[in-house]
Protein backbone atom coordinates (compact mmCIF):
# COMPACT_ATOMS: atom_id res chain seq x y z
CA UNK A 1 0.00 0.00 0.00
CA UNK A 2 1.40 3.36 -0.96
CA UNK A 3 1.51 6.32 1.39
CA UNK A 4 -0.86 8.25 -0.81
CA UNK A 5 -3.51 5.62 -0.32
CA UNK A 6 -3.04 5.53 3.44
CA UNK A 7 -3.73 9.26 3.70
CA UNK A 8 -6.92 8.94 1.78
CA UNK A 9 -9.79 10.32 3.88
CA UNK A 10 -13.06 9.15 2.52
CA UNK A 11 -15.17 11.88 4.08
CA UNK A 12 -12.84 14.60 2.98
CA UNK A 13 -12.18 13.39 -0.53
CA UNK A 14 -15.62 12.25 -1.52
CA UNK A 15 -17.14 15.69 -1.09
CA UNK A 16 -17.43 17.70 -4.22
CA UNK A 17 -18.20 21.34 -4.64
CA UNK A 18 -20.63 23.13 -2.39
CA UNK A 19 -24.03 23.69 -3.84
CA UNK A 20 -25.99 26.90 -3.51
CA UNK A 21 -29.74 26.57 -3.81
CA UNK A 22 -32.58 29.02 -3.62
CA UNK A 23 -35.56 28.06 -1.49
CA UNK A 24 -38.43 30.42 -2.04
CA UNK A 25 -39.75 33.09 -2.26
CA UNK A 26 -42.71 30.80 -2.81
CA UNK A 27 -41.54 27.38 -1.87
CA UNK A 28 -44.23 25.03 -0.52
CA UNK A 29 -42.27 24.54 2.69
CA UNK A 30 -41.70 28.20 3.40
CA UNK A 31 -45.15 29.29 4.45
CA UNK A 32 -45.10 33.01 4.20
CA UNK A 33 -43.04 34.60 1.49
CA UNK A 34 -39.38 34.35 2.33
CA UNK A 35 -36.29 33.32 0.43
CA UNK A 36 -33.48 31.16 1.75
CA UNK A 37 -30.17 31.12 -0.02
CA UNK A 38 -28.75 27.85 1.27
CA UNK A 39 -25.16 26.73 0.79
CA UNK A 40 -25.08 22.96 1.03
CA UNK A 41 -22.28 20.51 1.57
CA UNK A 42 -23.96 17.30 0.62
CA UNK A 43 -27.15 17.56 2.62
CA UNK A 44 -25.63 19.62 5.41
CA UNK A 45 -26.37 23.31 5.60
CA UNK A 46 -23.08 25.21 5.59
CA UNK A 47 -24.50 28.67 5.38
CA UNK A 48 -27.90 30.23 5.05
CA UNK A 49 -28.94 33.69 4.05
CA UNK A 50 -32.51 34.67 4.82
CA UNK A 51 -34.10 37.27 2.63
CA UNK A 52 -37.33 38.88 3.80
CA UNK A 53 -39.33 41.88 2.70
CA UNK A 54 -41.57 40.33 0.06
CA UNK A 55 -44.64 41.31 2.02
CA UNK A 56 -43.53 44.81 2.94
CA UNK A 57 -46.51 47.14 2.83
CA UNK A 58 -45.02 50.27 4.42
CA UNK A 59 -47.00 49.78 7.61
CA UNK A 60 -45.31 52.65 9.44
CA UNK A 61 -45.53 55.10 6.57
CA UNK A 62 -49.23 54.35 6.12
CA UNK A 63 -49.88 54.77 9.84
CA UNK A 64 -48.14 58.12 9.88
CA UNK A 65 -50.61 59.28 7.24
CA UNK A 66 -53.71 57.97 8.99
CA UNK A 67 -55.74 59.35 11.84
CA UNK A 68 -55.21 57.61 15.15
CA UNK A 69 -58.35 55.55 14.79
CA UNK A 70 -57.57 54.70 11.17
CA UNK A 71 -54.53 52.66 12.12
CA UNK A 72 -56.54 49.66 13.38
CA UNK A 73 -57.12 47.98 10.00
CA UNK A 74 -53.38 48.15 9.34
CA UNK A 75 -52.56 46.50 12.66
CA UNK A 76 -54.92 43.65 11.75
CA UNK A 77 -52.63 42.73 8.93
CA UNK A 78 -49.49 42.40 11.04
CA UNK A 79 -49.94 38.97 12.56
CA UNK A 80 -52.99 38.04 10.55
CA UNK A 81 -53.39 34.69 12.27
CA UNK A 82 -54.09 36.49 15.54
CA UNK A 83 -55.19 39.90 14.39
CA UNK A 84 -57.14 41.09 17.44
CA UNK A 85 -54.00 40.87 19.56
CA UNK A 86 -52.39 43.55 17.39
CA UNK A 87 -55.53 45.69 17.69
CA UNK A 88 -55.30 45.39 21.46
CA UNK A 89 -51.59 46.22 21.52
CA UNK A 90 -52.07 49.39 19.53
CA UNK A 91 -55.16 50.45 21.49
CA UNK A 92 -53.35 49.94 24.80
CA UNK A 93 -50.37 51.96 23.59
CA UNK A 94 -52.53 54.91 22.55
CA UNK A 95 -54.62 54.68 25.72
CA UNK A 96 -51.41 54.70 27.77
CA UNK A 97 -50.35 57.85 25.96
CA UNK A 98 -53.72 59.52 26.57
CA UNK A 99 -54.03 58.18 30.11
CA UNK A 100 -57.38 56.61 29.33
CA UNK A 101 -58.83 53.90 31.55
CA UNK A 102 -61.20 51.56 29.77
CA UNK A 103 -64.23 50.08 31.59
CA UNK A 104 -63.73 46.72 33.24
CA UNK A 105 -66.11 44.90 30.93
CA UNK A 106 -64.15 46.17 27.97
CA UNK A 107 -60.95 44.70 29.45
CA UNK A 108 -62.67 41.36 29.96
CA UNK A 109 -63.98 41.23 26.40
CA UNK A 110 -60.59 42.24 25.04
CA UNK A 111 -58.99 39.43 27.02
CA UNK A 112 -61.52 36.88 25.74
CA UNK A 113 -61.18 37.90 22.11
CA UNK A 114 -57.39 38.20 22.41
CA UNK A 115 -57.05 34.70 23.81
CA UNK A 116 -59.24 33.34 21.04
CA UNK A 117 -56.97 35.04 18.54
CA UNK A 118 -53.98 33.42 20.24
CA UNK A 119 -55.67 30.04 19.88
CA UNK A 120 -56.29 30.73 16.21
CA UNK A 121 -52.63 31.69 15.77
CA UNK A 122 -51.40 28.52 17.46
CA UNK A 123 -53.84 26.31 15.53
CA UNK A 124 -52.58 27.78 12.29
CA UNK A 125 -48.96 27.37 13.24
CA UNK A 126 -49.21 23.82 14.55
CA UNK A 127 -51.54 22.66 11.78
CA UNK A 128 -49.37 24.10 9.03
CA UNK A 129 -46.27 22.74 10.75
CA UNK A 130 -47.75 19.26 10.80
CA UNK A 131 -48.83 19.60 7.18
CA UNK A 132 -45.34 20.45 6.05
CA UNK A 133 -44.06 17.31 7.71
CA UNK A 134 -46.65 15.32 5.79
CA UNK A 135 -49.37 15.03 8.45
CA UNK A 136 -52.29 16.20 6.36
CA UNK A 137 -55.01 14.78 8.60
CA UNK A 138 -53.64 16.58 11.66
CA UNK A 139 -53.75 19.80 9.66
CA UNK A 140 -57.42 19.23 8.82
CA UNK A 141 -58.23 18.69 12.51
CA UNK A 142 -56.71 22.01 13.50
CA UNK A 143 -58.26 23.84 10.58
CA UNK A 144 -61.60 22.64 11.86
CA UNK A 145 -60.73 23.81 15.36
CA UNK A 146 -59.70 27.18 13.96
CA UNK A 147 -62.95 27.43 12.04
CA UNK A 148 -64.86 27.01 15.30
CA UNK A 149 -62.91 29.86 16.87
CA UNK A 150 -63.38 31.99 13.78
CA UNK A 151 -67.13 31.32 13.83
CA UNK A 152 -67.22 32.71 17.35
CA UNK A 153 -65.17 35.75 16.34
CA UNK A 154 -67.41 36.25 13.34
CA UNK A 155 -70.45 36.28 15.60
CA UNK A 156 -68.78 39.03 17.64
CA UNK A 157 -67.54 41.38 14.95
CA UNK A 158 -68.59 40.08 11.57
CA UNK A 159 -65.11 39.34 10.26
CA UNK A 160 -63.26 36.06 10.23
CA UNK A 161 -59.64 36.97 9.63
CA UNK A 162 -59.00 40.68 10.05
CA UNK A 163 -61.34 41.58 12.85
CA UNK A 164 -60.72 45.27 13.38
CA UNK A 165 -62.72 44.93 16.57
CA UNK A 166 -60.95 47.17 19.08
CA UNK A 167 -61.10 50.95 19.21
CA UNK A 168 -59.31 53.60 21.26
CA UNK A 169 -61.22 53.61 24.53
CA UNK A 170 -63.48 50.68 23.77
CA UNK A 171 -64.78 48.16 21.28
CA UNK A 172 -66.99 48.35 18.25
CA UNK A 173 -69.73 46.15 19.62
CA UNK A 174 -71.00 44.21 22.61
CA UNK A 175 -70.76 40.42 22.65
CA UNK A 176 -73.78 38.83 20.94
CA UNK A 177 -76.52 37.08 22.89
CA UNK A 178 -75.71 33.52 23.76
CA UNK A 179 -71.98 34.01 23.26
CA UNK A 180 -71.18 32.09 26.44
CA UNK A 181 -73.20 29.09 25.27
CA UNK A 182 -71.54 29.23 21.86
CA UNK A 183 -68.12 29.22 23.51
CA UNK A 184 -69.02 26.25 25.71
CA UNK A 185 -70.23 24.28 22.71
CA UNK A 186 -67.28 25.17 20.50
CA UNK A 187 -64.67 24.53 23.20
CA UNK A 188 -66.07 21.06 23.84
CA UNK A 189 -65.43 20.22 20.20
CA UNK A 190 -62.09 22.07 20.27
CA UNK A 191 -60.90 19.91 23.16
CA UNK A 192 -61.84 16.77 21.23
CA UNK A 193 -59.95 18.00 18.18
CA UNK A 194 -56.99 18.94 20.33
CA UNK A 195 -56.96 15.46 21.78
CA UNK A 196 -57.14 13.90 18.28
CA UNK A 197 -54.27 16.08 17.11
CA UNK A 198 -52.30 15.21 20.22
CA UNK A 199 -52.84 11.47 19.71
CA UNK A 200 -51.80 11.71 16.08
CA UNK A 201 -48.57 13.59 16.63
CA UNK A 202 -47.19 13.91 20.15
CA UNK A 203 -46.09 10.28 20.42
CA UNK A 204 -45.74 9.69 16.71
CA UNK A 205 -42.34 8.20 15.94
CA UNK A 206 -41.95 9.95 12.58
CA UNK A 207 -42.97 13.28 14.03
CA UNK A 208 -40.66 12.88 17.01
CA UNK A 209 -37.71 12.04 14.78
CA UNK A 210 -38.26 15.14 12.71
CA UNK A 211 -38.83 17.46 15.66
CA UNK A 212 -36.75 16.33 18.61
CA UNK A 213 -33.19 17.67 18.98
CA UNK A 214 -33.67 19.75 15.87
CA UNK A 215 -33.34 23.51 15.69
CA UNK A 216 -32.42 23.83 19.34
CA UNK A 217 -30.97 26.91 20.98
CA UNK A 218 -29.69 27.58 24.47
CA UNK A 219 -31.54 29.94 26.79
CA UNK A 220 -28.66 32.47 26.83
CA UNK A 221 -28.45 32.54 23.06
CA UNK A 222 -32.21 32.82 22.73
CA UNK A 223 -32.24 35.85 25.01
CA UNK A 224 -29.35 37.44 23.17
CA UNK A 225 -31.18 37.03 19.88
CA UNK A 226 -34.36 38.63 21.20
CA UNK A 227 -36.49 35.49 21.32
CA UNK A 228 -39.84 35.98 22.99
CA UNK A 229 -43.06 34.01 23.26
CA UNK A 230 -43.35 30.23 22.85
CA UNK A 231 -39.88 29.93 21.30
CA UNK A 232 -38.23 31.49 24.36
CA UNK A 233 -40.39 29.56 26.81
CA UNK A 234 -39.40 26.34 25.03
CA UNK A 235 -35.86 27.09 26.26
CA UNK A 236 -37.13 27.14 29.82
CA UNK A 237 -37.17 30.90 30.33
CA UNK A 238 -40.41 31.85 32.11
CA UNK A 239 -40.97 35.13 30.35
CA UNK A 240 -44.50 35.99 29.37
CA UNK A 241 -45.64 39.62 29.24
CA UNK A 242 -49.02 38.55 30.64
CA UNK A 243 -47.27 37.50 33.86
CA UNK A 244 -44.24 39.81 33.91
CA UNK A 245 -46.10 43.05 33.27
CA UNK A 246 -49.80 42.21 33.44
CA UNK A 247 -52.05 44.34 31.28
CA UNK A 248 -55.85 44.17 30.87
CA UNK A 249 -57.00 41.77 33.62
CA UNK A 250 -54.33 39.09 33.41
CA UNK A 251 -53.27 39.69 37.01
CA UNK A 252 -56.70 38.52 38.20
CA UNK A 253 -56.72 35.30 36.22
CA UNK A 254 -55.47 31.85 37.06
CA UNK A 255 -53.40 30.40 34.24
CA UNK A 256 -50.05 28.77 33.79
CA UNK A 257 -47.09 29.42 31.57
CA UNK A 258 -45.95 26.15 29.99
CA UNK A 259 -42.18 25.82 29.79
CA UNK A 260 -39.91 23.60 27.75
CA UNK A 261 -36.40 22.57 28.67
CA UNK A 262 -34.29 21.89 25.60
CA UNK A 263 -35.41 24.69 23.30
CA UNK A 264 -35.78 22.36 20.31
CA UNK A 265 -38.66 22.20 17.88
CA UNK A 266 -40.52 19.56 19.82
CA UNK A 267 -40.54 21.73 22.94
CA UNK A 268 -41.82 24.65 20.89
CA UNK A 269 -44.61 22.40 19.68
CA UNK A 270 -45.46 21.22 23.19
CA UNK A 271 -45.46 24.76 24.59
CA UNK A 272 -47.89 25.92 21.92
CA UNK A 273 -50.12 22.88 22.44
CA UNK A 274 -50.39 23.62 26.14
CA UNK A 275 -50.93 27.32 25.55
CA UNK A 276 -54.07 26.49 23.58
CA UNK A 277 -55.46 24.79 26.68
CA UNK A 278 -54.44 27.69 28.90
CA UNK A 279 -56.12 30.15 26.55
CA UNK A 280 -59.34 28.16 26.77
CA UNK A 281 -59.05 28.27 30.55
CA UNK A 282 -58.63 32.04 30.45
CA UNK A 283 -61.65 32.51 28.19
CA UNK A 284 -63.83 30.36 30.44
CA UNK A 285 -62.71 32.19 33.58
CA UNK A 286 -63.39 35.56 31.98
CA UNK A 287 -66.87 34.54 30.86
CA UNK A 288 -67.61 33.40 34.38
CA UNK A 289 -66.36 36.54 36.11
CA UNK A 290 -67.30 39.13 33.52
CA UNK A 291 -69.13 42.09 35.05
CA UNK A 292 -71.98 43.96 33.42
CA UNK A 293 -71.43 47.54 32.37
CA UNK A 294 -70.44 49.73 29.49
CA UNK A 295 -67.83 48.63 26.95
CA UNK A 296 -66.75 52.11 25.92
CA UNK A 297 -65.29 55.02 27.85
CA UNK A 298 -67.81 57.73 28.50
CA UNK A 299 -65.77 60.42 26.78
CA UNK A 300 -66.88 61.58 23.34
CA UNK A 301 -63.39 62.96 22.68
CA UNK A 302 -62.03 59.46 22.41
CA UNK A 303 -64.87 57.09 21.74
CA UNK A 304 -67.13 58.47 19.08
CA UNK A 305 -70.82 58.73 19.95
CA UNK A 306 -73.03 56.20 18.21
CA UNK A 307 -74.44 57.05 14.82
CA UNK A 308 -77.91 57.15 16.30
CA UNK A 309 -76.89 59.71 18.89
CA UNK A 310 -74.86 61.88 16.54
CA UNK A 311 -77.78 62.26 14.20
CA UNK A 312 -80.08 63.44 17.01
CA UNK A 313 -77.93 65.60 19.30
CA UNK A 314 -75.92 68.61 18.21
CA UNK A 315 -73.09 68.02 20.75
CA UNK A 316 -72.59 64.49 19.57
CA UNK A 317 -72.68 65.67 15.99
CA UNK A 318 -69.90 68.17 16.74
CA UNK A 319 -67.73 65.52 18.39
CA UNK A 320 -68.36 63.17 15.52
CA UNK A 321 -67.49 65.85 12.98
CA UNK A 322 -64.30 66.85 14.76
CA UNK A 323 -63.16 63.27 15.20
CA UNK A 324 -63.75 62.45 11.55
CA UNK A 325 -62.40 65.63 9.97
CA UNK A 326 -59.50 66.53 12.26
CA UNK A 327 -58.80 63.25 13.95
CA UNK A 328 -58.62 62.79 17.68
CA UNK A 329 -55.80 64.82 19.18
CA UNK A 330 -53.57 62.57 21.24
CA UNK A 331 -51.31 64.51 23.61
CA UNK A 332 -47.65 64.83 22.63
CA UNK A 333 -45.30 62.24 24.00
CA UNK A 334 -43.92 58.80 23.40
CA UNK A 335 -44.85 55.45 24.79
CA UNK A 336 -43.90 51.79 24.47
CA UNK A 337 -46.54 49.21 25.25
CA UNK A 338 -45.71 45.50 25.14
CA UNK A 339 -48.29 42.74 24.96
CA UNK A 340 -47.95 39.00 24.57
CA UNK A 341 -48.79 38.21 20.98
CA UNK A 342 -49.15 34.72 19.58
CA UNK A 343 -45.49 34.70 18.57
CA UNK A 344 -43.99 36.68 21.40
CA UNK A 345 -43.74 40.23 22.56
CA UNK A 346 -45.59 42.61 20.27
CA UNK A 347 -44.57 46.11 21.28
CA UNK A 348 -45.97 49.35 19.99
CA UNK A 349 -43.72 52.39 20.19
CA UNK A 350 -45.95 55.35 19.48
CA UNK A 351 -44.84 58.97 19.23
CA UNK A 352 -47.33 61.82 19.07
CA UNK A 353 -46.71 65.45 18.31
CA UNK A 354 -50.14 66.41 19.53
CA UNK A 355 -51.72 66.19 16.10
CA UNK A 356 -54.49 64.11 14.66
CA UNK A 357 -52.14 61.50 13.21
CA UNK A 358 -49.45 59.35 14.82
CA UNK A 359 -46.04 60.94 14.35
CA UNK A 360 -44.46 57.53 14.54
CA UNK A 361 -46.11 54.15 14.98
CA UNK A 362 -43.61 51.38 15.31
CA UNK A 363 -44.49 47.75 15.87
CA UNK A 364 -41.88 45.51 17.41
CA UNK A 365 -42.45 42.29 15.49
CA UNK A 366 -41.54 39.12 17.40
CA UNK A 367 -41.09 36.95 14.32
CA UNK A 368 -38.60 39.46 12.88
CA UNK A 369 -36.24 38.74 15.76
CA UNK A 370 -36.95 35.01 15.59
CA UNK A 371 -36.32 34.80 11.85
CA UNK A 372 -33.08 36.75 12.16
CA UNK A 373 -31.73 33.88 14.28
CA UNK A 374 -32.46 31.26 11.59
CA UNK A 375 -28.76 30.90 10.65
CA UNK A 376 -28.00 30.17 14.32
CA UNK A 377 -30.63 27.45 14.39
CA UNK A 378 -29.99 25.54 11.20
CA UNK A 379 -26.31 25.96 10.28
CA UNK A 380 -24.70 22.54 10.50
CA UNK A 381 -27.94 20.60 10.40
CA UNK A 382 -29.55 18.75 7.49
CA UNK A 383 -31.53 20.48 4.80
CA UNK A 384 -34.66 18.57 5.80
CA UNK A 385 -34.39 20.03 9.33
CA UNK A 386 -34.87 23.49 7.93
CA UNK A 387 -38.56 22.79 7.41
CA UNK A 388 -39.65 21.90 10.98
CA UNK A 389 -37.40 24.63 12.38
CA UNK A 390 -38.87 27.26 10.15
CA UNK A 391 -42.38 26.02 10.97
CA UNK A 392 -41.85 26.33 14.69
CA UNK A 393 -40.18 29.74 14.37
CA UNK A 394 -43.50 30.68 12.78
CA UNK A 395 -42.61 33.53 10.53
CA UNK A 396 -45.74 35.50 9.76
CA UNK A 397 -44.96 37.51 6.66
CA UNK A 398 -47.36 40.31 7.53
CA UNK A 399 -45.70 40.84 10.88
CA UNK A 400 -42.09 40.27 9.90
CA UNK A 401 -42.14 42.46 6.79
CA UNK A 402 -44.80 44.95 7.86
CA UNK B 1 -23.23 69.20 27.69
CA UNK B 2 -24.35 69.10 31.28
CA UNK B 3 -26.36 66.09 32.34
CA UNK B 4 -29.90 67.00 33.21
CA UNK B 5 -31.67 64.65 35.53
CA UNK B 6 -34.74 66.78 36.04
CA UNK B 7 -37.46 66.43 33.44
CA UNK B 8 -37.76 69.35 31.10
CA UNK B 9 -40.87 71.45 31.29
CA UNK B 10 -43.80 71.54 28.92
CA UNK B 11 -45.38 68.56 27.30
CA UNK B 12 -42.39 66.31 27.92
CA UNK B 13 -42.40 66.38 31.69
CA UNK B 14 -43.27 63.14 33.43
CA UNK B 15 -43.22 61.86 36.99
CA UNK B 16 -40.54 63.36 39.14
CA UNK B 17 -39.49 60.05 40.66
CA UNK B 18 -37.34 57.65 38.73
CA UNK B 19 -37.21 53.91 39.26
CA UNK B 20 -34.07 51.88 39.85
CA UNK B 21 -32.71 51.55 36.29
CA UNK B 22 -32.81 55.24 35.55
CA UNK B 23 -31.46 56.22 38.96
CA UNK B 24 -28.49 53.87 38.51
CA UNK B 25 -27.73 55.26 35.06
CA UNK B 26 -27.94 58.84 36.32
CA UNK B 27 -25.68 58.00 39.25
CA UNK B 28 -23.11 56.27 37.03
CA UNK B 29 -22.91 59.03 34.46
CA UNK B 30 -23.31 62.03 36.77
CA UNK B 31 -21.39 65.02 35.41
CA UNK B 32 -19.60 62.96 32.77
CA UNK B 33 -21.27 64.71 29.86
CA UNK B 34 -22.70 61.46 28.50
CA UNK B 35 -26.33 61.84 29.46
CA UNK B 36 -28.18 64.65 27.71
CA UNK B 37 -31.60 64.26 29.21
CA UNK B 38 -33.70 61.82 31.20
CA UNK B 39 -37.40 61.53 31.71
CA UNK B 40 -40.07 59.19 32.93
CA UNK B 41 -43.22 59.55 30.92
CA UNK B 42 -46.20 57.23 31.46
CA UNK B 43 -43.92 54.96 33.46
CA UNK B 44 -41.41 54.53 30.62
CA UNK B 45 -37.93 55.46 31.79
CA UNK B 46 -35.89 57.16 29.14
CA UNK B 47 -32.29 58.21 28.98
CA UNK B 48 -30.92 60.27 26.11
CA UNK B 49 -27.19 59.93 25.51
CA UNK B 50 -24.67 61.22 22.99
CA UNK B 51 -24.37 58.96 19.96
CA UNK B 52 -20.60 58.60 20.34
CA UNK B 53 -21.06 57.13 23.83
CA UNK B 54 -23.67 54.57 22.86
CA UNK B 55 -21.38 51.52 23.06
CA UNK B 56 -20.12 52.52 26.48
CA UNK B 57 -23.63 53.08 27.83
CA UNK B 58 -24.96 49.87 26.30
CA UNK B 59 -22.10 47.83 27.70
CA UNK B 60 -22.79 49.27 31.13
CA UNK B 61 -26.53 48.54 30.85
CA UNK B 62 -25.83 45.00 29.70
CA UNK B 63 -23.15 44.10 32.21
CA UNK B 64 -23.97 45.94 35.42
CA UNK B 65 -25.38 43.44 37.92
CA UNK B 66 -28.05 45.79 39.19
CA UNK B 67 -29.33 46.45 35.67
CA UNK B 68 -28.56 43.30 33.68
CA UNK B 69 -30.42 44.27 30.50
CA UNK B 70 -29.99 40.98 28.70
CA UNK B 71 -32.53 41.56 25.98
CA UNK B 72 -32.56 44.11 23.19
CA UNK B 73 -36.28 44.29 22.54
CA UNK B 74 -36.52 46.89 19.87
CA UNK B 75 -34.41 49.26 17.87
CA UNK B 76 -35.82 51.92 15.63
CA UNK B 77 -35.33 55.53 14.68
CA UNK B 78 -37.52 58.62 14.55
CA UNK B 79 -37.21 61.49 12.12
CA UNK B 80 -37.98 64.80 13.88
CA UNK B 81 -37.83 66.96 10.77
CA UNK B 82 -39.64 70.25 11.57
CA UNK B 83 -40.71 68.78 14.90
CA UNK B 84 -37.52 69.23 16.85
CA UNK B 85 -39.41 71.25 19.45
CA UNK B 86 -40.97 67.97 20.64
CA UNK B 87 -37.70 67.23 22.39
CA UNK B 88 -36.02 70.49 23.41
CA UNK B 89 -32.49 69.05 23.30
CA UNK B 90 -32.89 68.16 19.62
CA UNK B 91 -33.12 71.76 18.49
CA UNK B 92 -30.24 72.64 20.77
CA UNK B 93 -28.02 69.98 19.18
CA UNK B 94 -29.45 70.58 15.72
CA UNK B 95 -30.26 66.86 15.57
CA UNK B 96 -32.85 65.59 13.17
CA UNK B 97 -32.92 61.87 13.92
CA UNK B 98 -33.04 59.84 17.04
CA UNK B 99 -32.10 56.17 17.33
CA UNK B 100 -34.36 54.55 19.92
CA UNK B 101 -33.45 51.37 21.79
CA UNK B 102 -35.79 49.48 24.09
CA UNK B 103 -34.06 47.17 26.52
CA UNK B 104 -35.54 44.64 28.87
CA UNK B 105 -34.08 42.57 31.67
CA UNK B 106 -35.62 39.12 32.10
CA UNK B 107 -34.14 38.55 35.54
CA UNK B 108 -34.97 41.97 36.97
CA UNK B 109 -38.16 42.52 34.97
CA UNK B 110 -37.50 46.15 34.18
CA UNK B 111 -37.23 48.18 31.02
CA UNK B 112 -35.42 51.24 29.82
CA UNK B 113 -35.49 53.29 26.66
CA UNK B 114 -32.19 54.67 25.39
CA UNK B 115 -32.16 57.36 22.76
CA UNK B 116 -29.28 58.83 20.79
CA UNK B 117 -29.84 61.98 18.72
CA UNK B 118 -28.09 62.26 15.36
CA UNK B 119 -27.55 65.30 13.16
CA UNK B 120 -28.41 64.98 9.50
CA UNK B 121 -24.82 65.57 8.32
CA UNK B 122 -23.40 62.91 10.62
CA UNK B 123 -25.63 59.85 10.49
CA UNK B 124 -23.17 57.47 12.09
CA UNK B 125 -23.56 55.47 15.25
CA UNK B 126 -21.71 52.43 16.56
CA UNK B 127 -23.37 49.08 16.04
CA UNK B 128 -24.43 47.15 19.13
CA UNK B 129 -24.41 43.78 17.36
CA UNK B 130 -21.36 42.87 19.44
CA UNK B 131 -23.43 43.10 22.61
CA UNK B 132 -26.74 41.65 21.40
CA UNK B 133 -26.54 39.51 18.27
CA UNK B 134 -30.24 40.07 17.76
CA UNK B 135 -29.65 43.74 16.97
CA UNK B 136 -28.38 42.69 13.52
CA UNK B 137 -31.62 42.88 11.54
CA UNK B 138 -33.03 45.74 13.58
CA UNK B 139 -30.03 47.89 12.65
CA UNK B 140 -30.36 46.87 9.03
CA UNK B 141 -33.98 47.96 9.11
CA UNK B 142 -33.12 51.34 10.62
CA UNK B 143 -30.48 51.75 7.90
CA UNK B 144 -32.98 50.74 5.24
CA UNK B 145 -35.74 53.06 6.40
CA UNK B 146 -33.79 56.08 7.69
CA UNK B 147 -30.30 55.81 6.21
CA UNK B 148 -28.56 55.67 9.56
CA UNK B 149 -25.17 53.99 9.24
CA UNK B 150 -24.24 51.59 12.02
CA UNK B 151 -20.46 51.46 12.25
CA UNK B 152 -19.08 47.99 12.73
CA UNK B 153 -22.20 46.17 11.59
CA UNK B 154 -21.16 42.92 9.87
CA UNK B 155 -23.62 43.10 6.98
CA UNK B 156 -25.22 46.50 6.67
CA UNK B 157 -27.50 46.34 3.66
CA UNK B 158 -31.17 46.85 2.95
CA UNK B 159 -33.48 44.30 4.47
CA UNK B 160 -37.13 45.04 3.70
CA UNK B 161 -36.65 46.94 0.48
CA UNK B 162 -34.73 45.88 -2.58
CA UNK B 163 -31.13 46.89 -3.16
CA UNK B 164 -31.74 49.38 -5.95
CA UNK B 165 -34.33 51.34 -3.99
CA UNK B 166 -33.44 55.03 -3.87
CA UNK B 167 -33.85 57.02 -0.70
CA UNK B 168 -35.10 56.10 2.74
CA UNK B 169 -38.88 55.92 2.86
CA UNK B 170 -39.60 56.57 6.53
CA UNK B 171 -37.89 59.94 6.45
CA UNK B 172 -40.47 62.65 6.76
CA UNK B 173 -39.37 64.32 3.52
CA UNK B 174 -39.96 61.16 1.48
CA UNK B 175 -43.39 61.65 -0.13
CA UNK B 176 -45.89 58.96 0.63
CA UNK B 177 -47.11 58.83 -2.96
CA UNK B 178 -43.65 58.53 -4.53
CA UNK B 179 -43.33 55.52 -6.84
CA UNK B 180 -40.17 53.73 -7.83
CA UNK B 181 -39.75 51.04 -10.45
CA UNK B 182 -39.22 47.57 -9.07
CA UNK B 183 -36.04 46.07 -10.44
CA UNK B 184 -36.48 42.61 -11.87
CA UNK B 185 -34.16 39.63 -11.44
CA UNK B 186 -30.52 40.19 -12.34
CA UNK B 187 -30.10 38.05 -15.44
Amino acid sequence: MTDAKKDYDFHKESHTERMVINMGPSHPATHGTVKFLVTLDGETIEDIDVEIGYLHRAFEKECENQQWSGVFPYTDRLDYTASVLNNIGYALAVEKLIGLKTPERCDYIRTIIGEMARMSGHYTNLGAGALELGALSAFIYFVEARELVWDLLESVCGARLTHNYVRIGGLISELPDGFGLGVAKAFKKNRELWSDFDKLLTKNRIFLDRMRDVGGISAEKAIEWGFTGPCLRACGVPFDVRKAEPYLIYDQLDFEIPLGSTGDNFDRYLVRMEEINQSMRIVEQCLEKMPEGPINVDDPNWRQPSKDESSKKIESLIFHFKAVIEGQKVPAGEVYQPIEGANGEVGFYVVSNGGGKPYKCRCRPPSFALTSAMPQLVTGSMLADLIPTFDMINLIGGECDR
Amino acid sequence: MKSDSAPAGGARSGDATSGPPLAIVIEKYADMGVVIHTHRLHGDETVVVHAEDILDVMNFLRKDDRLNFDMMMDLTAVDYLDNQNLNPYLAEMNARFEVVYHLYSIGKNHRIRVKAPLAEDNLFINSITGIWGGADWFEREAFDMYGIVFRGHPNLKRILLYEKFEGHPLRKDYPKTKRQPLIGPRN
